[in-house]
């Protein structure tokens, strides 16, 4: 996506939220604007050499400012391209909605700084009778904007919203997977599942609807679509549409008050207008495109006035083949591509070095993440060597392989507007041709591509991304019941082994037990190469540096939002805020 | 006439955009690990799109007739009159502020370089429209953006208010307002410059050739006179043909400069809808284009009634 500067500045609870919000909406956006979608998060990898020295940046900031005490007051502008679409996080799936969402509203857990699950408005909860039963004990002293309590009531309502078949959400699935739920008592809520369910507990990181602004009426109808009432850290303010949306500190939230009194989302569709309003100070924060963080912010004045981050995205790229394809179904041929692609030149090309090689669904700093899975070094040789044991060869001297008198062509389509995947593929192209493989490339527009070739599984090869979910659960991406039409395998990738293991993973709460899982699953797939899975961007936030106390985590930078804040002696914007 | 006219506009236009493939549902579920098949189907009845064209057509048709124009199939799943509505004001008002620069520039550029042909001042300023026209808008916008926004500081960027317009008095408010229009309006106008002074001054050039002007000189008439009275009045005509066709315009707005001036105005709303195949929004914004194109078509008519004595009608 990149397109997108919908920067994240989501805590982690915003972060699971945005990876249930279209895995896809990057390119979705993409194919409207080009830019690039900024995720957070912590890279360990190649990064961590250069964290130190802008960490460091920030200290020599905040030393120079001994008298740096937290103070309430100013605001914060961040720029973002698209404009939100529905505040009720359960009808909006674009990133720009849950961003605005996830302030407004709480869900009974969420991710915290290093991903680990924690409680928001649920102050614990019980896994029992084997994972099947979820009973949280939910805290007592939230109330809404609105000043009324916050009850189990509400817990009950926002269910009944996901499961209802008018609802018009695409989050529904894990709640189908609910057996039962239950109002124990005023501040108790349990829930039965069919059968252990792992996913399940995040899935309450939803936000928690106001059942007495809603019962009984219709959701898709309610004025909160634009002037949401929630128990998040902020309190909608105001809405313009296409120009920007206002939300005002919570002074009753039970975290504490927020230090930044307001906070403006500001819509601004053009990357480079968003830039120069960064550089004149129109806004406070925005994410960066790599030639951005690399080329123009390299200058003293910014480096004096902005703080810029650099973190692993929830996201990767990958080299997608059509298993259903005679050729593809060697694995051979598949591993000769990953070894004939040089994985840290479309790095360097395309990122300009921001970012590391993918090796399988998860980035190196999640728990589900293997670092020991079987690696594809870049050779053409050993590519040559496997193709050749194939059947593939070279018989007629013309630099392209052939096999039963056909020779190796295929075309790797990919999505209009996202300048990444495009080069990448053009990348690929020169690499396989060097390996005796002509590709063609086809870029198409983002609903066309959708419709008329993923669904009907005519294609060859693609050039995609995911989201990465920290939740590791992909059952919906690589089981094999999962390769009908409208469904996310759509590659066909079919493997006993890895249905076994992710139906296992999925039906236990054992961390060291799911990890096993996954971690088999990640070998599996390094040796099966069913993708090339090519990179894991970075994702490049830049704030004024007049914001202190920002400490990037695996999460992100945002999840501490409500703690960020601005000295009294370098507030600016003070006439704002009554 | 007018009434089968624009029921033939939205047939072909409902037929068009359900011809392009994807739908509206595809950009909420499509690749969302959590949106099952399921979701997809339960979206496809709440929107309607499960049922065969022609009846989809003939429910909006009926709908229309009522005025009403449904409800976005987008997320926030607003009425589309609204959503037009929010927008629609300050796309004409940029629209016809441009229009009225374009046009008190323009004419008085063609009119000179007609009476002045191949003076330096006609070879100047054929060459400073053209330029204008050649100019990329976003190249331009962005220039101007770094002068005048980033480097002096003068102009703000992008956007319509400043973020404290609500504090400042209502003298400050305006200023606040027209400072933000200022590069906008420029950009517009600057590319449409060439279009109307190339057209005028050819026009003017073709009367001034006239048997009736070398009349009025040979009269004794001032220059001015003839040229101002005789001759302008003559030339003009042509330009109320264009003015016409400029109206449905008004309320089509540019995706470019909206989008690098951050103006939340129709264009964008209009290139939003369609890459979402947000078919009620689609088809709302075009019966309004399609009315205003007639109505435009009619005052230009009229106007020609008006202004040259030899129409007459009926």
């Amino acid at each position: 996506m990149r397109a997108a500067k919908f920067k994240t500045f989501l805590s982690c609870r915003r972060v699971n939220l945005r990876t249930k919000v279209l895995s896809y909406e990057p390119a979705a956006i993409s194919a409207v604007l080009i830019g690039l979608i900024i995720l957070i998060t912590f890279t360990l990898g190649c990064t961590q050499k250069e964290a130190p020295k802008e960490d460091s940046g920030v200290k020599n900031k905040e030393a120079s400012h001994v008298k740096s005490e937290p103070a309430y007051g100013d605001a914060i502008i961040e720029g973002s391209i698209g404009d939100a679409s529905n505040l009720i996080p359960e009808l909006a799936s674009d990133s720009a909605s849950h961003e605005i969402a996830d302030l407004v509203y709480g869900g009974l857990v969420r991710y915290n700084k290093d991903l680990i699950t924690e409680g928001v408005l649920a102050e614990s909860w019980d896994v029992s009778d084997g994972g099947l039963v979820i009973t949280f004990h939910l805290r007592k002293d939230v109330s809404w904007h609105d000043g009324k309590p916050f009850t189990a009531d509400d817990v009950m309502y926002t269910y009944k919203v996901m499961i209802d078949p008018k609802t018009p959400t695409a989050y529904g699935g894990d709640f189908l997977q609910v057996k039962k739920a239950e109002v124990l008592d005023k501040y108790t809520f349990r829930v039965t599942y069919k059968k252990p369910f792992a996913p399940g507990l995040i899935s309450w990181s939803i936000g928690i609807l106001p059942s007495h602004l809603l019962m009984g009426k219709d959701i898709t109808k309610s004025s909160l679509a634009r002037n949401p009432i929630g128990t998040g850290s902020y309190k909608f303010k105001e809405w313009k549409t296409g120009e920007k949306i206002v939300l005002e500190s919570n002074h009753n939230y039970f975290e504490g008050r927020p230090y930044i009194d307001r906070f403006i989302y500001r819509i601004i569709p053009d990357s480079a207008t968003m830039f120069l309003e960064l550089k004149a100070g129109g806004i406070d924060w925005m994410g960066l495109a790599p030639f951005q963080y690399k080329r123009q912010t390299e200058n003293a004045k910014i480096k004096k006035n902005f703080n810029k981050f650099k973190y692993l995205s929830f996201s990767y790229t990958y080299l997608g083949f059509n298993l259903l394809d005679p050729r593809f179904k060697d694995k051979r041929v598949r591993q000769a591509i990953s070894y004939a692609i040089n994985k840290q030149e479309i790095i360097d090309g395309v990122l300009l070095g921001l970012g590391v090689i993918a090796t399988g669904p998860y980035k190196p700093d999640m728990w589900a993440y293997n670092p020991d899975v079987k690696k594809y070094e870049f050779s053409t040789d050993k590519a040559k060597e496997l193709l050749n044991e194939a059947g593939w060869k070279n018989t007629d001297k013309d630099g392209i392989l052939e096999k039963n008198g056909k020779k190796f062509e295929f075309t790797i389509l990919t999505n209009q507007g996202n300048e990444e995947r495009e080069k990448s593929a053009q990348i690929i192209q020169r690499r396989l041709k060097d390996a005796g493989i002509s590709v063609k490339i086809r870029i198409v527009e983002w609903s066309a591509f959708l419709k008329e070739f993923i669904r009907t599984r005519k294609f060859e090869a693609i050039i995609l991304g995911w989201n990465i979910p920290p939740d590791p659960d992909l059952f919906d991406v690589w089981h094999s019941s999962k390769t009908g039409p409208d469904e996310l395998n759509h590659v066909t990738f079919k493997n006993a082994e890895v249905d076994r293991l992710l139906v296992k993973g999925r039906g236990t709460f054992d961390q060291e037990e799911r990890k096993k899982c996954y971690f088999r699953i990640q070998e599996i797939f390094a040796e099966e190469q069913p993708y090339v899975f090519l990179y894991v961007p970075d994702a490049l936030p830049i704030v004024n540096a007049r914001f202190k106390n920002i400490n990037p985590a695996p999460a992100g930078i945002s999840y501490n939002f409500i703690k960020w804040y601005v000295p009294k002696n370098e507030q600016k914007y003070v006439e704002l805020t009554q | 006439m007018m009434i089968p006219l624009v029921i033939g506009i939205t047939l072909i236009s409902f037929i068009v955009i359900h011809l392009a493939p994807g739908e509206p549902t595809d950009l909420q579920t499509q690749f969302n690990p959590k949106a099952s098949s399921l979701a997809k189907q339960r979206l496809r009845e709440i929107y309607g799109l499960d049922k065969p064209l022609h009846v989809q057509y003939v429910n909006w048709v009926k709908r229309l007739f009522l005025l009403d124009f449904g409800r976005s199939f987008s997320p926030d799943n607003r009425k589309v009159i609204d959503k037009i509505r929010e927008r629609i004001p300050i796309t004409i008002s940029i629209n016809v502020l441009s229009l009225i620069i374009i046009f008190c520039v323009a004419i008085p550029i063609g009119v000179l370089s007609a009476r002045f042909q191949y003076s330096l001042f006609d070879k100047l300023t054929t060459v400073f429209v053209f330029v204008g026209f050649a100019i990329p808008t976003f190249w331009l916008a962005l220039l101007l953006m770094i002068f005048f926004g980033v480097n002096l500081g003068w102009l703000p960027i992008s956007g319509l208010h400043s973020m404290d317009y609500h504090e400042l008095s209502f003298v400050g408010q305006f200023i606040d307002l027209a400072k933000h229009l200022i590069m906008p309006l420029f950009v517009s106008a600057f590319g449409d410059l060439a279009g109307l002074s190339r057209y005028a001054r050819s026009n003017m050039l073709e009367v001034i050739r006239q048997d009736f002007i070398i009349a009025a000189r040979s009269k004794g008439l001032a220059e001015s006179t003839v040229i101002g009275k005789h001759a302008l009045r003559n030339a003009l005509l042509p330009v109320i043909t264009i003015l016409g066709f400029s109206v449905p315009g008004l309320i089509g707005g540019s995706v470019i400069f909206e989008t690098i001036f951050a103006i939340p105005g129709m264009g964008q709303l209009f290139y939003m809808s369609v890459m979402a195949r947000d078919y009620p929004l689609i088809m709302g914004i075009l019966v309004i284009g399609a009315v205003l194109t007639m109505v435009g078509n009619l005052i230009a008519d009229i106007l020609y009634a008006v202004a040259d004595p030899r129409i007459r009608y009926g």
